[in-house]
């Protein structure tokens, strides 16, 4: 599709494409509103209830932690969105057990209208629960150890299965992510950091995402070696861009030691209230180059 | 000729060879057609009566622009036997069928009775698409859900 794209030009492209779908039209292939209606109607929003507090009972400080980096606002009156992080330091990203993934089904049971999402970002979300209920689910949540604080921090990475399951992957991911998350592991370094999505791939294929990655990682092959791109401001949210690669790659632990060095430039010259993407995007990619390669 | 039996057609089949699209836009009097893979089928819509015959060939099972050709052709009213010839495989002549082709000469044979059991694996479609006004699939399922 891309090399088609370049071929015809953007222009062509989308004249073609829209000739061709008001033939479509013609055709008779659209729905009637019945059928819209019939399939809406599985996606109408749970029987919220009304009237419910909208207060948090914030008097256990770790719980009131909890809150605010992972749970988000509602749009029904007394209720939120619970995300529950599958990233904890150390861990496989995106990884749960048997035994937590049953509790998980039971709290969405009981406490979100038996509703649970995965996420792109390899976390999990209830998406529905009173405020009423959050502590009891954080406590149950906490007994899992599945309590983590990090929802869009520097060890909340998305990381690809890589060499150790994908057949097609050219390096590892998840022991990067493991010694990325390890390395920046404590909390008040990461709150200080804060919103910075590092994401792998372990081949060119992407399922990483790594060039939508605040921080991006791309496992290639160096001659039969593992060997690591870096790249740099890349964005999946509104404000898309893709990543640029910061110059040569470099073996595991050299990417671990980079990706601090750009994180150490960014705290160094970042202006008040700036995320790494911002003070990225203020001061281009040569501070990071310098601090990067020396 | 021997029948074919993954030809779902009554009338009788064309007897002359096909031809490549460019020949066969050069002999008025021609009326079978073979067309290759990166052919534009377009160039054949103005003679359209006068066919009788288009076989399409798929060279690779993964190139797929003969299913475009086959649609293509149909949309544009035509209503005579339609062939896809070469790396045709089972799992692909229901889609095939719903392109607008009525016959087949894969290149390695297909068992008429596994081709049966590919059709009839579904019985209902979303959308319609070139199927032939008798086939099940002529009708998609919201129109019978909503009748
Ligand atoms: S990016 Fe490559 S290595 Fe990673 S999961 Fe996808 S195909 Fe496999």
């Amino acid at each position: 599709m891309k090399i088609l794209v370049h071929e015809l030009g953007a222009e062509e492209f989308a004249r073609q494409v829209e000739e061709e779908f008001a033939h479509f039209v013609t055709l008779g292939t659209d729905f009637p509103q019945a059928e819209y209606d019939r399939i809406a109607a599985y996606f109408a929003p749970p029987p919220f209830e009304t009237g419910l507090s909208g207060e948090i009972d914030r008097s256990d400080p770790a719980f009131a932690l909890w809150v605010d980096r992972q749970v988000a606002a509602h749009k029904a009156p007394g209720y939120a969105i619970a995300n529950i992080s599958l990233k904890p330091i150390g861990g496989i990203p995106g990884d749960i057990s048997a035994e937590q993934m049953d509790l998980v089904a039971d709290l969405a049971e009981r406490y979100s209208f038996d509703e649970l999402r995965a996420t792109h970002a390899q976390n999990l979300v209830l998406p529905h629960v009173r405020k009423s209920d959050l502590y009891a689910v954080w406590q149950a949540l906490d007994e899992a150890g599945l309590a983590d604080v990090n929802l869009d921090l520097v060890s909340d990475i998305i990381a690809c299965p890589g060499l150790d399951y994908c057949s097609l992957a050219n390096a590892r991911s998840i022991p990067v992510a493991q010694k990325l998350a390890e390395r920046f592991a404590d909390i008040d370094r990461q709150r200080d950091l804060g919103e910075l999505k590092i994401k792998i791939s372990g081949c060119i294929n992407a399922c990483g995402h790594h060039h939508a990655g605040h921080i991006g990682i791309l496992g290639v092959d160096r001659k039969g070696t593992e060997n690591y791109q870096l790249l740099l401001g890349g964005s999946g949210a509104e404000d898309t861009t893709p990543a640029k690669i910061t110059g040569p790659g470099f073996d595991e632990d050299g990417v671990v030691d980079a990706v601090e060095r750009a994180i150490e430039r960014y705290r160094a010259v970042r202006e008040p209230g700036e995320r790494f993407l911002d003070t990225y995007r203020r001061v281009g990619m040569e501070p990071f180059k310098e601090a990067i390669y020396g | 000729m021997a029948e074919n039996p993954l030809r779902f057609r009554d009338d009788q089949q064309a007897d002359e060879p096909a031809v490549s699209l460019g020949a066969f836009l050069e002999q008025a009097n021609a009326n079978s057609v073979r067309i290759e893979a990166g052919d534009d089928v377009r160039l054949l819509i103005p003679a359209l009566d006068r066919v009788r015959l288009v076989e399409i060939d798929f060279p690779r099972f993964r190139d797929g622009r003969g299913f475009s050709s086959a649609r293509i052709l149909r949309e544009a009213g035509y209503t005579g036997e339609l062939k896809a010839t070469g790396d045709v495989l089972l799992d692909l002549l229901a889609f095939m069928r719903r392109c607008g082709f009525d016959s087949f000469a894969p290149d390695s044979p297909i068992d008429p009775a596994e081709a049966e059991l590919a059709f009839n694996r579904y019985p209902h479609v979303y959308q319609h698409a070139a199927d032939p006004p008798d086939s099940p699939w002529a009708v998609p399922i919201w129109k019978l859900r909503h009748a």
